[in-house]
Formats: C-alpha cells, sequence, structure tokens
C-alpha cells in the first residue's frame, strides 16, 4: 500500500526522525492558517501517489501569505500524471547546505533488508543507480540483529567525514531502520535528508511503501488509505476475492490463477487482439465468483467479447460453467462468450454449458480462445 | 529419482483439519504420498483419514520421523507454523499459504539458514515427482513420470504448460511451484542446480515472469556454469502494466526493473529458447529430443 509523503512522516517522527514544522490542508484557507503557525517562508507540496511532482509545478516556495493562497490555489486541484491533488503539505523551508539519501529496502535477491545511502540526495535514486551506481553505498543487514551502530557509522562516514554529522546521519539510519520494521514497510526512505546552513538534518521528503499481506498487524493504517478511482475498482473485486486490474482493450477475460490470467492478456495480444482486463478468480471453487467478475468486466464499457480462460485444478469446471450461466441470465449479458474449461470436472462443466441452450463459443486450447475472442470482439460497436 | 520429493518422503501437514487442508490431504494420499502425520495444535490424539494428529511439530517428528512438511495453515499463523517446522528440523517445507508478511519471510529464511531446513514458497502449488509423490495442490491428472524438470513461478500456468509437455510425449522428473512472493524461499538458481545432479532429468522447462530478478539470475547461472542440460522458458506478463501487483504480490515491475522484456533477452542471449505462447514449449522439446 502506497501513503502519502505527510503519512511517511508521521511514522518517522514516531521513532524520532526530525521533520521539518509541516501540516497538510485541504483548502487555500486551511493552507494560509498553517503557514501562519509555521512561519513564512513555507514550502507547498502536492500529496499524491506518484514521482516526479516537482516538475510540473507540484511544489512551490511561497514567501508571503498571497503567495500561499496563490499556489495553494493552483496545486488544489492540479492534476499530475492522471491524479487529482486533493491535500497539499505545507513545511517550513529549510535553507539547504546539502542533500542526502537515506533508504531500506526488501531486498529479493538477498531475501534481507537492504540500507542504500548517497551523497546525491534530492533526485531521482533510480537514475543515480543507473548513471553513477558508484555513488550509492549499500549494505545488506542480518535480520537477526537489525542495523548495529558501527554498521551505520560505516555507511554514515561514506557520506561524511565530519564526525559531528557522521553521527547523526547514522542515528538517523538506525531509527529508519526501525520505522521499516515497525509498519511492515518494503521501503523506507528519506530523500532527501538535508543538512541545513545551521547545522542541522531534517527529513525534508519521505517515502513509505506498505506491506499489503502484513497490514492485518496495522488497523490503524486503514485509515491512510487514499484511493484512486481505478484503485477503489481494483479493492472492491480484492474484497471479493478477485484480483481484478482494468486496461485498455476489448476483450475480458476471466481466468483462474495470476500467472494464467498474465499469460492470457499475452496471448490475446500475440494474436493481434487487445486485452480489456487482467482478471485472476482465484483457487477457490465459489460459483458467486464467476457472478461478481462478470460485474466488473461489465462496468468497462469498452468490452466487445468476453473469455473464459480456466484450467481447473482446484477451481472445478462444472462450478464455474454453473456460475457462468446463472451470471448470464441474472446479468443479462449480450456479448460474445468464448469458453476454454480443461481440468477437474471438464466433462461436467462443458454439458452444463451444453445443456443451458446459451450462446457459447467453446474452445480447447488458448491460442483457439484468443483467436476466437479477438475475431467476435470485431466488428461490434 | 527426481529432486526434492520421492516415494521415500514422510510428509507432515501442518492444518491438517482446516478446510483446504483436509481436502488436499485425501487428494495427496490417494496419489501415494508417504503422509505420516498432521499437526493442528489443540487436536492432538485424534486421527485423520488413518493419520495421527499431533499438537506440536516436535511431536509429530519425533513420534513419525516425519522429514518434509506442508503448511496450509491461515497467513496470519502461518508464519509461526514455519517456524516451529524450521525449529523441529525438518529438512523440506512446502508453504502453500498466500499472504503472508515479507517480514516474516525474511526473518524465516534467516532461521532456516542457520538450522538447514529448505522452505519451498510460500503462495506456491507445491511440488509433484510423478508416479512417488505430491506434495501440495498440483491437479495430479496432468502429470507423467518422465524427463522433463519443471519449475515456476506460478500455479495454473504450470498446469498449462505441463499439459502441453505431456501432450507432447514427455514426463516430467520433478514439477513444482516456487511461489509467487517477493520473497521466497527457493529460487530458479537452486533447482536448475538440482535438476543438474538428478539422473532422470534432461532438460529444465523454466516458467518464469514479471517482477525481481529471478530470471535474469538463473540466466547468469546457466552461462557461468556452462549448464549442460537444454533449458527452455515462458516469461509471462508481457503485456502487463507498470507498478501494478498483477495478482502475485511479486509480480510487479517496478521503476524499470522486473519487466518481461528484460528477462526474456538475458535468456535469449544465453541461447535459452523462450517460448512466446505456452503451446511452444511442447514443440521445443520435440526438437530437442526427437531430433537427436
Amino acid at each position: 500500500m502506497k501513503i502519502h509523503e505527510y503519512q511517511a512522516k508521521k511514522i518517522f517522527e514516531k521513532v524520532g526522525i526530525s521533520i521539518p514544522k509541516e501540516g497538510v490542508a485541504t483548502s487555500p484557507e486551511q493552507a494560509m492558517g498553517v503557514a501562519r503557525d509555521i512561519g513564512l517562508p513555507v514550502v507547498i507540496k502536492a500529496q499524491v501517489h506518484v514521482g516526479g511532482r516537482g516538475k510540473v509545478g507540484g511544489v512551490k516556495l511561497a514567501r508571503t501569505e498571497e503567495e500561499v493562497k496563490e499556489f495553494a490555489s493552483m496545486i488544489l486541484g492540479m492534476d499530475i500524471k492522471g491524479l487529482t491533488v486533493r491535500i497539499i503539505l505545507i513545511g517550513q523551508a529549510i535553507d539547504i547546505e546539502r542533500e542526502l539519501y537515506l533508504g531500506v529496502i526488501t531486498d529479493r535477491g538477498s531475501n534481507r533488508p537492504v540500507i542504500m545511502v548517497s551523497t546525491e540526495g534530492g533526485v531521482d535514486i533510480e537514475g543515480v543507480a543507473k548513471k553513477t551506481p558508484e555513488k550509492i553505498h549499500r549494505f545488506t543487514v542480518d535480520p537477526a540483529y537489525g542495523l548495529l551502530p558501527h554498521q551505520a557509522m560505516n555507511l554514515a562516514f561514506s557520506l561524511s567525514s565530519e564526525v559531528k554529522e557522521t553521527r547523526k546521519i547514522a542515528t538517523t539510519l538506525q531509527k529508519l531502520y526501525q520505522a521499516y520494521i515497525v509498519a511492515d514497510a518494503s521501503l523506507a526512505e528519506i530523500n532527501p535528508f538535508v543538512l541545513s546552513r545551521d547545522g542541522n538534518f531534517y527529513a525534508i521528503d519521505a517515502k513509505v511503501v506498505l506491506d499489503d499481506n502484513a497490514l492485518f498487524r496495522h488497523p490503524d493504517y486503514e485509515k491512510m488509505r487514499d484511493f484512486t478511482h481505478t484503485e477503489k475498482i481494483e479493492q472492491e473485486a480484492k474484497e471479493r476475492g478477485l484480483s481484478y486490474i482494468s486496461m485498455d482493450g476489448n476483450i475480458g477475460c476471466v481466468v483462474n490463477g495470476a500467472g494464467l490470467a498474465m499469460t492470457t492478456m499475452d496471448v490475446i495480444k500475440h494474436f493481434g487482439g487487445e486485452p480489456a482486463n487482467f482478471l485472476d478468480v482465484g483457487g477457490s471453487s465459489d460459483p458467486q465468483k464467476v457472478r461478481h467478475a462478470l460485474q466488473f468486466l461489465l462496468i468497462d464499457e469498452g468490452v466487445k467479447s468476453i473469455w473464459f480462460n480456466i484450467f481447473g485444478g482446484i477451481t472445478r469446471c462444472d462450478d464455474i460453467a454453473l456460475g457462468l450461466v446463472s451470471a448470464v441470465d441474472e446479468l443479462g449479458i449480450d456479448l460474445p462468450l468464448v469458453v476454454r474449461l480443461i481440468g477437474t470436472n471438464e466433462k461436467k462443466g462443458k454439458k452444463i454449458l451444453a445443456e443451458s441452450g446459451l450462446d457459447i463459443h467453446t474452445v480447447e486450447t488458448m491460442e483457439e480462445g484468443a483467436k476466437t475472442a479477438i475475431r467476435l470482439s470485431e466488428g461490434r460497436k | 529419482m527426481g529432486v526434492l520429493v520421492s516415494k521415500d518422503s514422510r510428509v507432515l501437514v501442518q492444518g491438517i483439519t482446516g478446510r483446504d487442508g483436509s481436502f488436499h490431504t485425501k487428494l495427496m494420499k490417494e496419489y501415494g504420498t508417504n503422509i505420516v502425520a498432521g499437526v493442528t495444535p489443540g487436536k492432538g490424539g485424534e486421527m485423520f483419514e488413518g493419520i495421527p494428529v499431533f499438537n506440536t511439530v516436535v511431536e509429530a517428528v519425533d513420534e513419525t520421523g516425519a522429514d518434509v512438511s506442508v503448511i496450509f495453515v491461515p497467513a496470519r499463523f502461518a508464519s509461526s507454523a514455519i517456524f516451529e517446522a524450521v525449529d523441529a528440523r525438518i529438512k523440506l517445507i512446502v508453504a502453500i499459504t498466500e499472504g503472508i508478511p515479507v517480514k516474516d519471510m525474511v526473518s524465516i529464511m534467516r532461521f532456516a539458514e542457520d538450522k538447514g531446513s529448505r522452505v519451498i514458497g510460500p503462495n506456491c502449488p507445491g511440488i509433484i515427482t510423478p508416479g512417488e509423490c505430491k506434495v501440495g495442490i498440483l491437479p495430479a491428472s496432468i502429470f507423467k513420470k518422465g524427463r522433463v524438470g519443471v519449475v515456476s513461478r506460478s500455479g495454473t500456468l504450470t498446469y498449462e504448460i505441463v499439459s502441453h509437455i505431456t501432450a507432447a510425449g514427455f514426463g516430467q522428473s520433478t514439477a513444482l511451484g516456487i511461489g509467487g512472493d517477493p520473497v521466497i524461499g527457493t529460487r530458479f538458481v537452486d533447482l536448475l542446480e538440482l535438476f543438474r545432479d538428478d539422473q532422470q532429468t534432461e532438460a529444465v522447462v523454466l516458467i518464469g515472469e514479471i517482477g525481481g530478478s529471478d530470471e535474469e539470475d538463473a540466466a547468469r547461472y546457466i552461462k557461468e556454469t556452462n549448464y549442460p542440460l537444454p533449458v527452455f522458458s515462458f516469461i509471462a506478463g508481457r503485456t502487463a502494466p507498470k507498478g501494478k501487483r498483477m495478482g502475485h504480490a511479486g509480480a510487479i515491475i517496478s521503476g524499470s526493473s522486473g519487466t518481461a522484456q528484460s528477462k526474456i533477452e538475458s535468456l535469449k542471449e544465453i541461447g535459452v529458447k523462450v517460448a512466446k505462447i505456452p503451446s511452444e514449449i511442447g514443440r521445443f522439446l520435440k526438437e530437442e529430443f526427437d531430433a537427436g
């Protein structure tokens, strides 16, 4: 789960990482109130779940109350990469001496947490990793012991030779690791971690990605959710036991299993069609799920044909067929249906379809399924 | 023969009385898997389908000599169950459960390293050595004993491809899913090594997907070790959008890393044939073996 900068900073603040004075607002008036409390100048920042907001005018320095009002009105409602800004963060402007990068991620290669630090803070770290990988220092943490003080110090010395500074950096690294652990994060980063002209360090920007699998341990994080329209639909699907992701094409797919669902999209594309979605009905065999799946497909008016690609294992073909027949009836589906049922109880499933009297195109292979679904989608408005 | 599990495996089912555990225990037993014990805390002393149930893994191991454990425990309790199996020195732990917190898996893998256990999964369909032993939820009917080792990050996609392998006239030495999560216990490279040392395995089919760099690591391994067996591959997710989790927690393109293109190129570069559609795998195998 992605969370906003201001929410990530709350998590950091709890473990004692120093954050500039700041507050959030949803209106220009509110923004002026926050700015007054903090004292001018302030930085106004859009809170959206995408990077690169600065480049499109989502971050502004305001020196006067008029500017606060002007920039707040400008940023609120702004569209950044398809997302509308509804919340802004107003923070104390820091006089920057140097910008560092500090981060912790779960490294899939080693199955360990990895600390990354760089003197190239304030910019996109992926870009730094590509162009000048030598400027990023990494350390793999032994999860049994955590980040030890001397290990944090070693990392800090790669960023500064002033021991006064390295002590502060090392302490922050340990706190950052603690925040990563406590929050069940898969990523926790401070970028930039700023040394101000008056000699203090601040986390100016923060990013935390939470592990969805661990959310059950943090019921309080639920209120941090801020979904876009698309994410809301995906979440509703998830609550019904489905994985659904909307795409731009016109062939709706219903598949059991994530790998097969991805492959179904790939095969459609391979034969020249465009998938309308990714949809995994999961491993269970509940006929209700088929109905829910079709309901999600029908939200998308671009869908011109529907392809069921089911490889029965735990999922039983007869259950899918039963769900399909009753759902088509109840939902009054008028689109061409292509069905491939293979595996557990395949014969029973096919019999149910044959006896239903529905106009269903039964196919045996993925190739045939894709080609048929593409052919039937063509020429329909 | 085959790898990891065989007719000699003594299998313990953790969560044997649960909904999925009980259902699949019956199927595994029907297949001929030697299931020696089950564990469900609070149900020790009971019998399930003629299998003794214990309160703890340690007890089950002491009484029955179980050396493989399969985890059907729900996500909230599954990490504790895996820790328990590792602590009881179970050599091979197959975690079917989906939704285990990643941080728990990181700790589990650290613990397993110390104690010398191998973990498969989590979020995986399990392992089958056709004709000998099935541990997990794979549909037995599509498998056939033979010479192709199959390793996959997916479940039903594995079945799809195995059915093409079987239809092309080839059987499997061992087939398994290693799991769709970002942190998993056993990777492609580990299996390539095991298959290389298995006398029954003459070719390997590697079924990958977007996210992480396991496929790239496998390509490097094949090149660096001058891998002696032919390897064929299929990679799912060529049309997957960036930044979206495609069903599996680990199937995500983050930034520019983890794309299907990068994986396909890495494999092709070292001479591994990569299928564009699943049925091509059967054709590749025919070309390899029927020609020579």
